[in-house]
């Protein structure tokens, strides 16, 4: 069996486990199924990129997709006249004033002659930089917060079609991700784990307790559609939709909701092309051979005068903006922003289940992982209860039995990690192994 | 101006939590930095075999408590952490048995046996949120103050009260007795130097005869009594919840990193350094600042520079710092 076959029926059973949830279960279910499975295997890809392409361990893949959803919010929320311009440029260019001073802080360090003066120079920027960012940023926020707390207190967003917020969230990932590869990246592999960790952490934290931002924890929801995507509402109301609804023999309801998903499935596509022909090229050109050849041997290809570093900050930002575009297509389509909703487990150490069972190093591995790990993270659970009422059919009812059955939820993360090791063990280059 | 009341104040909230915290911390480092030291490899699943741990302690101290067993004014869960130790412990060598070892013998790039111990992340995780749930558990008895607030203001008369828990002295009492334990076992047994050996020198140590497989069981069997003892102290001094467990994977790998991963006396004194800063930062010093200043002095403002849900950014910024100026660490770690 040659590969071309191999994989054609791989991508095959998986369409066919998608299909066969429309027929078992409902069709709604399968598309939203499908929905997920495109954002997950464009994270996939951009984390392929930065681990198959280059071996650089990012566990930070949380962060880049909740700023993705944060681009969502401020391009395309309501505007809030109260907080636009004034304050809300008060509280940026007190931000922008805290990272002048770090970068002052910085040069001083660079140029200075090492010794003590040096050392007090700097520490004087920082805290006078300190104290007048406080100054500055704190009445903002004071006056942002104070404006309509219960519906509003944040700077609100531009409202210009959410469409846009799609590049612009892989923008936003790639400035934070010049920051953090400015810094982390040249350390060991498991200590650029360790600091991607960090920072996606203290990105949720910023998210859920700067409520001049995003309305943190309160949420933002109501997010507008993007371009073709219609509300159902109006769907319901369109006597065309119905005509054609009940010439299916659907119900408004189920047409409308399917219709929906439906046209994200195709945006959602659009783009997943568009990154994974991206990225193929990439790998087929000199410049994939040559991350290729420095995740192989660093020391080899910088003998042969490749710059490593700059090679590893230009990988590490591009597959971190391909997850903040993934990151702000997911907010788009749940229309709205709840930073409580992100969690490692489910947005960082999923996806990198995806990579490695899919095949790292492969861009079609990885699509397959994003698509297979998604489906088996969704069917687990109901799979899990069904087989822990099975098990539990001879008990007798009791509290042992009911936490059983209550448990049977937590299952897919013992899956996943099985089916990790597993893969890690038995089958290590995973199910579609680099050429 | 009131020096006494400002240092009770400080005493009560930066210090003794500080300590209690930075306990903890060491600890938890401890077995960072000797998983680190002899296997080699960042355990990703550090904070969930404590998680695994402090849920068997935590069932046993259910069981004891039902059958009417008291520890008095101790938490009964002190009786219970031998047989909790005892069951991570099998789970842990069933772990390296069935998953790590095959990694090791093939001497599997570092970077491998990280993504392996995800897979043990996620599995312990799904284990723990099966048997006892996503949500807090308290398991706390006993007496809950050595001295209470009341007491501390009737003894000494000052406005300011220093109240300290059971769990914190016990805290501190039990990690300097395990660290005790554990300097006097690498430096003074023969287990102990063979696995200083290994950690410093491989293919020296099996040249010299060491048993490398013995030695990886000892580590793992030692790791199981740090991490358990160390989740179940956390778990007593704040609360059990698997989910904070596995966020404090975070501080544990900076104060490892902080003293110089693989050091055991630079994991002690990173979690340290660690614990107190994040305190220190997130503290409000209003209170502090008003009695230790003259009146006219008194801040308006709570002079807290960091609100405390940015705790993580504290441990991560120290982190970042070491890594930058000093990547092997305070005290001389690998940095292979």
């Amino acid at each position: 069996m040659n590969d071309t076959l191999k994989n054609t029926l791989l991508f095959v059973g998986i369409a066919g486990l998608i299909i066969g949830t429309g027929f078992v279960q409902s069709w709604n279910s399968a598309l939203l199924i499908l929905n997920m499975g495109l954002i997950s295997a464009i994270m996939a890809l951009g984390v392929n990129l930065q681990w198959g392409f280059a071996g650089l361990f990012n566990t930070g893949i949380m962060g880049f997709v909740a700023l993705g959803g944060l681009a969502s919010v401020l391009v395309a929320a309501r505007p809030v006249p109260e907080a636009w311009p004034g304050p809300a440029f008060q509280a940026v260019g007190g931000l922008l004033m805290g990272a002048a001073t770090i970068g002052l802080a910085i040069l001083a360090w660079r140029r200075l002659d090492k010794g003590r003066t040096r050392g007090l120079a700097v520490l004087a920027i920082l805290l006078i930089g300190f104290f007048a960012f406080r100054a500055v940023f704190d009445a903002a926020v004071t006056v942002i917060e104070a404006n309509n707390p219960a519906s509003a207190g944040n700077i609100g967003g531009l409202g210009l079609p959410i469409l846009l917020s799609w590049p612009l969230g892989g923008v936003l990932a790639a400035g934070a991700a010049w920051i953090i590869g400015k810094t982390a990246l040249g350390l060991r592999s498991d200590y650029l784990a360790i600091a991607t960790l960090g920072i996606a952490e203290i990105i949720i934290a910023v998210l859920k307790n700067e409520d001049w931002l995003a309305r943190g924890v309160k949420n933002i929801i109501g997010l507008p559609r993007p371009c073709p995507v219609p509300l159902e509402v109006e769907l319901q109301q369109d006597p065309a939709f119905l005509e054609r609804a009940a010439g299916l023999g659907l119900d408004p309801t189920t047409a409308s909701t399917l219709w929906v998903k439906l046209l994200y499935a195709v945006l959602f596509a659009i783009v997943l092309a568009i990154i994974f022909w991206l990225a193929e090229r990439a790998r087929h050109s000199p410049w994939g051979r040559m991350m290729r050849a420095i995740r192989d041997n660093e020391v080899a290809a910088e003998a042969m005068g490749k710059d490593v570093k700059r090679r590893h900050l230009q990988v590490f930002i591009l597959g971190s903006a391909v997850c903040g575009i993934a990151g702000a297509m997911m907010t788009s389509m749940d229309g709205q922003l709840t930073p409580t909703s992100y969690q490692p487990l489910r947005f960082t150490f999923l996806i990198w289940v995806m990579v490695i069972i899919g095949g790292s190093g492969n861009n079609l591995g990885s699509v397959l992982g994003g698509f297979l790990i998604w489906f088996l993270w969704v069917q687990v659970e109901p799979l899990g209860i069904g087989l822990m009422n099975l098990i539990t059919s001879g008990l007798s009812d009791g509290a042992l039995k009911s936490h059983l059955i209550d448990s049977a939820a937590h299952m897919r993360l013992f899956t996943m990690g099985l089916l990790l090791l597993l893969v890690l063990r038995f089958s290590p280059r995973g199910l579609i192994p680099e050429k | 101006m009131d020096l006494l009341n400002a240092f009770v104040a400080l005493a009560n909230f930066v210090l003794i939590p500080g300590l209690a915290y930075g306990s903890q911390l060491a600890l938890g480092a401890l077995g960072v930095t000797l998983v680190y030291g002899i296997l080699r490899f960042s355990n990703f699943a550090h904070g969930d075999t404590m998680a695994f741990g402090t849920m068997a302690v935590i069932l046993i101290t259910w069981w004891f408590q039902s059958l009417g067993i008291h520890l008095g004014p101790l938490p009964t869960a002190l009786l219970a952490l031998p047989f909790g130790i005892a069951v991570t412990a099998a789970v842990m060598i069933f772990t390296d048995r069935t998953v790590y070892r095959f990694y090791r013998k093939k001497k599997s790039d570092p970077v491998i046996l990280v993504m392996v111990s995800l897979g043990v992340m996620f599995i312990m995780n799904g284990i723990v949120r099966f048997i006892i749930g996503p949500d807090d558990q308290n398991f706390a008895d006993g007496e809950r103050f050595l001295i209470s607030a009341r007491t501390f203001k009737q003894m000494t008369g000052l406005q300011e009260a220093l109240a300290i828990r059971t769990s914190t002295a016990i805290t501190v009492v039990t990690a300097i007795l395990v660290v005790a334990a554990l300097f006097w076992f690498l430096n003074k047994t023969r287990t102990g130097k063979s696995m200083r050996a290994f950690s410093d020198n491989e293919d020296l140590a099996l040249l010299s005869g060491i048993n490398p497989e013995r030695v990886v069981m000892v580590t793992w069997l030692i790791v199981a009594a740090l991490t358990t003892i160390a989740g179940t102290l956390y778990g007593l001094d704040k609360s059990f919840k698997p989910f904070t467990y596995f966020q404090l994977l975070l501080p544990f790998f900076a104060a490892a990193i902080v003293g110089g991963l693989g050091n055991p006396v630079g994991a002690i004194a990173g979690g340290f350094v660690i614990a107190f800063s994040e305190v220190t930062v997130t503290y409000a010093w209003k209170k502090v600042a008003t009695y230790a200043l003259p009146e006219s002095m008194a801040p308006d403002s709570l002079l807290q520079l960091l609100s405390t849900d940015y705790k993580f950014a504290v441990s991560f910024g120290i982190l970042l710092i070491v890594l930058l100026f000093k990547p092997t660490g305070l005290f001389q770690g690998k940095s292979v």
